[in-house]
């Protein structure tokens, strides 16, 4: 299709503008970055035709010629105070259209690790970044992640050191201005938990402006031997945002590493998060919670890959669906012939609220080891009309009783979320979003 | 595993025991297809001017089609031009009329397999229509179902005596375009069977056929088609076994159902075709497609299949649910062993209001086999208060096989309820240990809970076929049931 080949011109473009840049950057990145390029522009944006994409088409976003965001001056904290948790102590980086703003971030130079920019971290020590930074997702089949890791501007690094653990989460704030139409932004995010080591990480994606804009986000979570991760993805971008997005999940033995995924925001949304559990008695929770609305549609992709013995992996994953919106879910569970004794449980539940939405969901199990236990399952239904009339019975209105239901579904999800302010801010926007005027 | 996995070695490598050859002269086509074999084997079966139309069309669309690559499957490629697309046991065209006139030899044929027909059709009170190869050479009971006016024959039999309801109906389901294999089988078919219930019967038999490959080199082509009228109730008996063998043999078969309003169709297929020797050489590719229409309202379709056989399975027995309250149901237990690959499931797609739908699965893979269950669920914004329960439970035995699941979910109606549960697991330890402590050899114990597991699906077998699905399963991993 040549408009679509047109489009894909302009990301070479952007690639070719910033050649001078990569010149600054040490060899080895910007061979990945040309090998992300290379991939992409072989590549192109998946279609409906490829399987993994069967329902999400891309088209809105590979049709428009996106192009890199602009720095934008004059961002204040009071106008990402909505995503910030002023309540949790710890070190804030702040990302304004892809770069780093130190105005809006606060560093606590005591914690032993790396709390910091990509950028200043290429320029001072690039050599503690260069075993992981963009070397795992390039190899995967995705080309949205081979076109950041070209292209990315800026991203966070967390480096929690040995037998060190942090109690405070760091926070993560990409915010997308949105001033001119059609921007793109590709956030990076590398999180390095060493050996032994325990700490959180809460990353929120939100945008300021109306316009149409890009996120495309990738973030590599690499779990050492017996490190503990906690990770939190908190994705509350304008509804005419695209927001696409992989995190991927390497663990050594013995780690544990949980993943929150929120999605409350974006008008195209699509989620992947890819583990890969690469030495025995490794632990990974994956926590997902959509709640849209409109014409919102939201896609969350997972695959776990078991490949050694003894690990264990669990998925949860819960959608509230309103309006036109619609929710897709694919989930993959791969357990490798060596990998005896997992236990892989995945389990997606939907709500549909209205007549118009809709619900896709692919659990998949593919398992070539036979001493196994796993299970997956799916549920789509509504709320149920005898507990609602429980409720009316005990004079709740009933509207207030519907929302109390939808809340009621969403609540083991956040009350799974340790830190309170989190839990408290979607609470909030969940039951702001639920009650409506007039009921049904 | 420790010991279990070796009683199971030794105990899932048995050799297929129903391997043998029949000789009967057969008239065979040379190999090779184009629009003269296409025309030849129209011509042959005398069938009017639409048939041959519609198999012309078929076979120009067929040409512009490429094979699937999708299934979780892995065969070499395979030569439409080296097979043979027609063969019929010579001597016997004009039809025998009771089962004297049949070939002694193809009676014999029946008694190795355990299941001789005469002995068959006069203790089990069932109707067989055996289709030895292409044609169906003995049909029974036919006068009694006659009486009630329930039309049982072979496929060709129905395009010359009732070739107004052949018209009408075949095709509806599954379309000459519909896919790669039913195109090729809507160009060539054979014979097959047909059947049709008129308003407000109800069958008094089950009715049933036999399928058997036979020739060496021909592709079977069934096509199926069994129309339930309005008020009617029909339960159809398909089973199979085919002779040991060395090349590959493609089986692409049709069947189509039609459920008219309040009729009732229970399809059951036992499938214990050859599945190539351990090494995976040899063996049946079964691909087929079987899909019911529950065209009327408060129509039922139910689909029970035991799939033991086949070096390939690749089928996924569907129903449409079109009329309001219509069911649709799907009962189904594979097996694979060696280098056996299943890839099978279902599609129920909801259209009609209050449509119900059940899929239980049971997947059990041994030897170096893979097992996958392949299934969609469809609500369509229409069809308000559809209702889904979905159970795929997978069993493994031994650490070389694989199991996996393909669910697909699409919900575009909000007061639908969907539920899809899958389990994978192996025969516990644990399970093993307190059967051989209260004294139950090991290989007993294996049978009992891997029938156990089954139970589900077998209970909902005709009783003749429940037993027989036993004993597959027995042959298929053991060797021998307790």
């Amino acid at each position: 299709m040549p408009a679509v080949a047109e489009q894909l011109n302009t990301y070479l473009e952007t690639f070719e503008a910033q050649a001078e840049a990569r010149q600054a950057e040490p060899e080895w990145l910007v061979e990945r970055r040309n090998r992300g390029m290379q991939q992409f522009a072989e590549r192109g944006f998946p279609t409906t035709k490829h399987e993994e994409y069967r329902y999400t088409s891309l088209a809105p976003i590979a049709k428009v010629s996106f192009q890199s965001a602009a720095e934008a001056a004059g961002v204040t904290l009071d106008d990402i105070e909505p995503f910030l948790y002023g309540e949790i102590k710890g070190d804030r980086l702040v990302f304004v259209n892809g770069r780093f703003t130190p105005s809006l971030s606060s560093i606590d130079s005591a914690l032993g690790g790396t709390v910091t920019s990509i950028r200043s971290l290429l320029e001072d020590e690039p050599a503690t970044i260069e075993p992981h930074l963009a070397r795992h997702s390039t190899e995967r089949d995705n080309p949205l992640a081979a076109l950041n890791s070209a292209l990315f501007a800026d991203g966070a690094v967390v480096r929690i050191p040995a037998h060190e653990a942090w109690d405070a989460p760091i926070q993560l704030v990409f915010v997308s201005t949105a001033d001119a139409p059609n921007s793109a932004t590709h956030p990076r995010v590398l999180i390095i938990a060493e050996r032994d080591s325990e700490g959180s990480v809460i990353e929120t994606h939100c945008g300021l402006g109306e316009t149409p804009y890009w996120t495309n986000a990738v973030t590599e979570i690499i779990a050492a031997p017996n490190a503990r991760v906690d990770h939190y993805r908190l994705q509350q971008e304008s509804l005419s945002a695209f927001h696409t997005s992989l995190v991927e999940i390497h663990q050594g033995r013995d780690s544990n590493v949980t993943t929150h995924s929120v999605s409350f925001g974006g008008g195209l949304v699509r989620n992947d998060v890819e583990v890969v559990l690469e030495d025995e008695n490794c632990e990974c929770t994956m926590n997902g919670l959509y709640a849209v609305n409109g014409r919102q549609h939201v896609d969350n992709r997972t695959r776990v890959d078991h490949t050694k013995p003894h690990c264990s992996s669990h998925q949860l994953y819960k959608g509230i669906l309103d309006g036109h919106s619609r929710g897709v879910f694919g989930g993959k569970i791969i357990v490798r012939p060596d990998a005896q004794k997992t236990d892989a449980f995945q389990s997606n539940k939907n709500l549909l609220l209205s007549a118009d939405a809709e619900v896709n969901t692919k659990p998949q199990l593919e398992i070539d080891a036979n001493d196994v236990k796993c299970s997956h399952g799916a549920t789509i239904g509504q709320i149920d009309e005898e507990a609602a009339f429980y409720l009316r019975s005990r004079g709740i209105g009933e509207s207030e009783a519907r929302s109390l239901l939808t809340y009621a579904f969403a609540a083991d999800l956040l009350e799974r979320m340790k830190f309170e302010p989190i839990r408290k801010r979607f609470e909030s926007l969940l039951m702001t979003r639920l009650i409506r005027p007039g009921g049904k | 595993m420790s010991t279990p996995t070796t009683d199971l070695d030794v105990l899932t490598s048995q050799d297929y025991k129903y391997g043998f050859v029949t000789d009967i002269e057969t008239e065979t086509v040379p190999p090779g297809l184009n629009e003269d074999i296409v025309r030849w084997i129209s011509a042959k079966k005398k069938e009017p001017e639409f048939m041959l139309d519609w198999r012309l069309k078929a076979y120009r669309h067929w040409l512009t089609m490429a094979e699937p690559k999708w299934p979780n499957v892995h065969y070499p490629p395979i030569d439409y031009q080296a097979a043979s697309y027609f063969s019929a046991p010579k001597s016997k065209t004009d039809g025998p009329k009771s089962l004297d006139d049949v070939d002694p030899e193809l009676l014999a044929t029946y008694e190795k397999l355990g299941i001789p027909l005469s002995e068959r059709a006069a203790l089990a009170g069932v109707a067989v229509d055996a289709v030895f190869d292409s044609v169906s050479v003995a049909t029974t009971f036919k006068g009694e179902l006659e009486k009630l006016g329930i039309i049982f024959c072979s496929f060709s039999e129905a395009v010359l005596n009732h070739p107004e309801l052949i018209e009408k109906y075949l095709g509806t389901v599954v379309p000459y375009t519909d896919n790669f294999f039913a195109t090729l089988n809507s160009a060539v078919f054979s014979d097959g069977s047909f059947c049709y219930i008129p308003k407000g019967v109800r069958s008094p038999m089950e009715l049933s056929t036999y399928f058997r490959i036979n020739a060496a080199n021909t592709g079977q082509f069934e096509r199926t088609l069994i129309i339930a009228d309005e008020g009617s109730h029909v339960s159809y008996l398909e089973g199979c076994t085919a002779p040991m063998r060395d090349e590959n043999q493609l089986h692409a078969a049709v069947v189509e159902l039609v459920a008219l309003d309040n009729a009732q169709i229970k399809y059951s297929t036992v499938q214990n075709w050859y599945p190539g020797d351990k090494e995976g050489k040899g063996g049946i590719y079964n691909f087929v497609t079987k899909r019911g229409a529950c065209r009327g309202v408060n129509s039922k379709i139910s689909w029970t299949q035991v799939e033991t056989g086949s070096a390939i399975t690749w089928k996924y027995p569907s129903c449409i649910l079109i009329g309001d309250n219509s069911v649709g149901e799907f009962y189904s237990v594979a097996v694979t062993n060696n280098r056996q690959q299943a890839d099978t499931g279902t599609k129920m797609i909801h259209i009609g209001k209050n449509t119900r739908s059940t899929i239980i699965s049971k997947g059990i893979s041994a030897g170096r086999s893979s097992n996958t269950y392949r299934g969609l669920v469809k609500i369509q914004k229409g069809a308000q208060g559809a209702r889904n329960f979905s159970q795929c439970d997978s069993m493994l035995m031994g650490d070389e096989c694989g199991a996996h699941t393909f669910p697909y979910l699409e919900v575009k109606n909000p007061t639908a309820q969907v539920e899809h549960e899958a389990t994978t697991s192996k025969i516990g330890e644990d399970q093993l240990f307190y059967c051989n402590q209260r004294g139950i050899p090991t290989e007993d114990a294996i049978s009992m809970i891997v029938n156990g597991f089954c139970k589900e699906v077998f209970k909902e077998l005709p009783m003749e076929f429940a037993v027989e699905a036993q004993k597959l399963l027995g042959v298929s991993l053991e060797g021998s049931v307790g």
